[in-house]
């Protein structure tokens, strides 16, 4: 298989966002809520936690899917489907698409996952075990698959183009979209990608609690501390972001469409457990710069993965530094107000960024009262910092040892 | 400078037989290996065949704390993955890590390992608060399928692109295809690629029999899979894994490995229909079938053998049928056509990838396997689907096809590679 050079260089542009996040619903709420340092971390109110050590999480308030989707699509659906629907729609209105004006061939459906529609799933496998395989839901066999939201998606618009589907824990937000990037250019004119996950039911919560990443507190301002001294774990959540993206060429074309920002540059990288190599961090910051064709100069700000261990926590912190210096580039984690939303973190954080670049102002990292010194941070806390986001570089890691990294930057004609 | 991605090494864990040559002994001589489920009591189910593989994890050798931790789908992956490395002929120590890298598809992960925690701590389905004072430490592992694509990247040593593909059905075939992306755009040099699915246990047996998508012949489950038979009434599930080395062919050439095929082309679409219907014009996977043409440079003519999706339900047979004429024309119905589920059954996200090892064998051994069971062929599908018999051909390049729930439509060309300095 060859590369065709000719669009090999084709740009990729932002023209839609959509998301769900826990502290806000769509672009607009979200972006103000997390200004103002607002967070949607509470008590888990979607099962009932008594038996269980860790009780809270993210949960996208105030979301009502009858409001948005058919009837028809309720029955056959896992929440987080529902999520992904109604962001996409979402993107694509933002994106000034139509379900008419959706290029058929042309349009990509990339999507990352992670443990699929699992709440359905463990309806479903209830029923079988309790009352007998006559009583499974015809639709299991599609609403708890990895595959299930691009497939649906693809449906819903009428999007033809090359499909699929990335599973790589919590970095695959950014991979879906790398992948998305690399359809573009080969030479298709648009996708529709990003992830958005949710998880919130008992089954799921006991593999979380045995994950020994959880965080041990139950106090929202306690919990989630990354870059803290008290650092004890993550909390989880539910979300995430899609996006509309498109080639420079499509969206001029469609001129006076809203273009957020570029994605500059892509890169995943692994670590493989050797004895004495060094973690892949920083080497997939690297290579996402390298390939944006920028340097460490450029980058305004670096949205961190945040994963809220000590130990994760300084790796991160020794790669960050290891690019750009002590104290030598703002840095920040908005998802200190979500939770870590597996499949849709990564995107949620890349819809901030490319807010950040779009409205000049890097959102606040909140609840951090001890930063621990040692990692010589220059954490953006509590407050928005008002300044220009030329660039920004977002980091992202998946359980056994997935690093990915976006660049994305102001698009300028 | 352009980059291409060629077939180095493989493996396979397979119902029938565990390793390559096991595999294409079975394919070769167009034995089916369906049978009646043994892997647990399928008794109140509607289908209860599949087609199983007699896999024994010591034998293959897991050490205990492998098995214990692995789902079964792991543990086919590394076995197979073994395997393909030992084929490849690769000293994977003395290459470059960082340019090293792997792609696994799967359809449905973990879920055997995950439906047997749930009747743990669920109590057979009585607490909807499932109870996790007995879960075990790697669920969470189960609970994400990335932890399958990390066991092969540590068996490797790869600390390049890492990532599980989950397109369903045309995982497999999806997967090697991203892998052959990577290699072409420069990302990586080498990838471990393929599929695997251990996907046999009651709730995915559930899945197929709610929307009646598999068979019933359970009195006669050695020939229950029929595709493109007029007597056929649905898949029989499978299992099984095939990984595949790809490496970029200049690469290869220099340490004069030996190469199957190169992956000349591969394409996807979304049919944007229905989630596990299909429309029977087979619009979509003629349009996957034609860019991967396309982008292999290949007129019609060049295909040799046609590997079918052939699950064994009306519907796909007519909708592929469709496909195959609209993309290649009339030569179509002069290009040999068979499909490999009417032996190994449908292993999922495994199959795409078995189907690619079969068809690199076919190139290799100047033999097409057959469609097995093919006795009574459906008028609406005229094509030559090589029935019952497999037949000697000298084949320089295959199309591959695979379609899955969500609408995914896939296809790929493997070339035969021109021997080095032509």
């Amino acid at each position: 298989m060859s590369t065709t050079t000719s669009t090999e260089k084709a740009r990729t542009v932002v023209t839609g966002i959509g998301l769900c996040a826990p502290n806000g619903l769509g672009p607009t709420a979200y972006w103000k809520n997390t200004l103002r340092g607002q967070s949607g971390i509470g008590p888990i109110t979607r099962f009932d936690t008594s038996k269980y050590w860790s009780k809270i999480a993210g949960e996208v308030p105030g979301f009502e899917p009858a409001e948005h989707l058919q009837g028809r699509l309720l029955p056959q659906t896992d929440h987080m489907t529902r999520l992904a629907l109604v962001a996409t729609d979402w993107a694509l209105w933002g994106a000034g698409l139509r379900s008419t004006d959706v290029p058929e061939y042309d349009m990509a459906v990339v999507t990352a996952a992670t443990a699929g529609g699992y709440e359905f799933g463990q309806r479903e496998m209830q029923k079988l075990w309790q009352q007998g395989p006559d009583f499974v839901s015809a639709y299991q066999s599609f609403a708890w698959f990895y595959a299930v939201n691009t497939g649906q998606i693809s449906i819903r618009h009428g999007m033809r183009g090359p499909g699929a589907v990335l599973v790589t824990e919590q970095a695959g937000g950014l991979d879906a979209v790398g992948h998305a990037r690399r359809q573009l250019r080969k030479g298709v004119r648009m996708a529709l990608t990003g992830g958005i996950d949710s998880s919130l039911c008992p089954w799921a919560w006991v593999a979380h609690q045995v994950s020994g990443s959880l965080s041990r507190s139950n106090d929202a301002r306690k919990a989630y501390l990354p870059f803290d001294e008290d650092a004890n774990g993550y909390v989880t959540g539910e979300g995430g972001a899609i996006f509309v993206l498109e080639t420079a060429d499509s969206a001029a074309q469609r001129y006076p469409v809203r273009v957020y920002g570029e994605i500059a540059g892509y890169a995943a990288t692994f670590d493989s457990r050797v004895p004495g190599r060094e973690p892949g961090l920083r080497r997939a910051a690297e290579l996402a710069l390298a390939d944006a064709g920028m340097s460490t100069k450029d980058i305004d700000v670096v949205f961190a993965d945040a994963a809220g261990t000590p130990e994760l926590d300084k790796a991160e912190a020794e790669a960050i530094n290891g690019l750009f210096g002590p104290h030598g580039v703002p840095v920040t984690a908005p998802k200190t107000m979500t939770g870590r939303l597996f499949a849709g973190g990564a995107s949620l954080d890349l819809a901030s960024a490319l807010l950040s670049v779009w409205d000049g102002v890097i959102p606040p990292t909140v609840n951090i009262r001890h930063p621990n010194k040692d990692y010589e941070l220059d954490l953006v806390l509590d407050d928005p910092r008002h300044q220009r986001v030329r660039a920004a570089l977002v980091l992202a890691r998946g359980r056994g040892g997935y690093n990915s990294a976006i660049v994305v930057c102001e698009y300028n004609r | 400078m352009s980059r291409r991605a060629v077939i180095t090494g493989v493996g396979a864990v397979a119902p029938g037989g565990i390793g390559k040559k096991a595999y294409w002994d079975l394919l070769a001589a167009g034995r089916s290996a369906t049978r009646s489920i043994t892997h647990f009591d399928a008794s109140p189910y509607r289908s209860r065949m599949a087609a199983e593989a007699d896999f024994d994890p010591v034998r293959e050798g897991l050490t205990q704390q492998e098995i214990r931790r692995l789902d079964r789908a792991a543990q086919f992956a590394v076995v197979a993955g073994r395997e393909a490395v030992a084929d490849s002929g690769l000293t994977f120590a003395k290459l470059d890590p960082t340019r090293l890298g792997v792609a696994l598809g799967s359809a449905v992960g973990c879920t055997t390992s995950l439906e047997r925690e749930y009747i743990v701590g669920s109590d057979v389905g009585n607490k909807w608060e499932v109870d996790q004072t007995y879960a075990v430490p790697h669920l969470y592992d189960y609970f994400t399928p990335s932890s399958m694509a990390a066991e092969l990247a540590y068996l490797v040593g790869a600390e390049g692109p890492v990532n599980v593909v989950s397109t369903g059905c045309t995982s497999g075939l999806d997967s090697v295809g991203y892998a052959a992306e990577l290699i072409a755009e420069g990302t990586a040099d080498v990838i471990v690629t393929g599929g695997t699915e251990a996907p046999l246990s009651p709730i995915t047996v559930v899945c197929f029999d709610v929307i009646r998508a598999s068979s019933t012949r359970n009195d006669d489950p050695n020939t229950a899979c029929r595709p493109f038979d007029k007597t056929r009434d649905g898949l029989v599930l499978g299992e099984g894994s095939a990984i595949i080395i790809l490496e970029e062919l200049e690469h290869a050439r220099k340490r004069g490995a030996h190469i199957y095929a190169e992956i000349a082309g591969f394409a996807s679409r979304c049919n944007a229909y229905h989630m596990t219907g299909l429309h029977p014009d087979g619009k979509e996977m003629a349009e996957a079938i034609n860019a991967a043409m396309t982008q292999a440079k290949l007129e019609s003519e060049a295909i040799g053998y046609i590997n079918a999706h052939g699950s064994g339900t009306k519907q796909n047979d007519r909708h592929e049928t469709a496909a195959f004429k609209r993309s290649l024309g009339q030569h179509a119905y002069a290009t040999p056509v068979s499909g490999f589920k009417s032996m190994i059954g449908h292993s999922l996200g495994a199959i795409g990838s078995l189907e690619i090892v079969g068809s690199l064998l076919a190139i290799e051994e100047g033999v097409i396997p057959p469609t097995a069971n093919l006795h009574e062929p459906d008028p609406e599908c005229d094509l030559d689907y090589v029935p019952l018999v497999a037949r000697e051909a000298q084949v320089d390049a295959v199309l591959t096809v695979g379609s899955g729930f969500g609408g995914f439509q896939s296809a790929m060309v493997l070339r035969r590679v021109e021997e080095a300095g032509r």
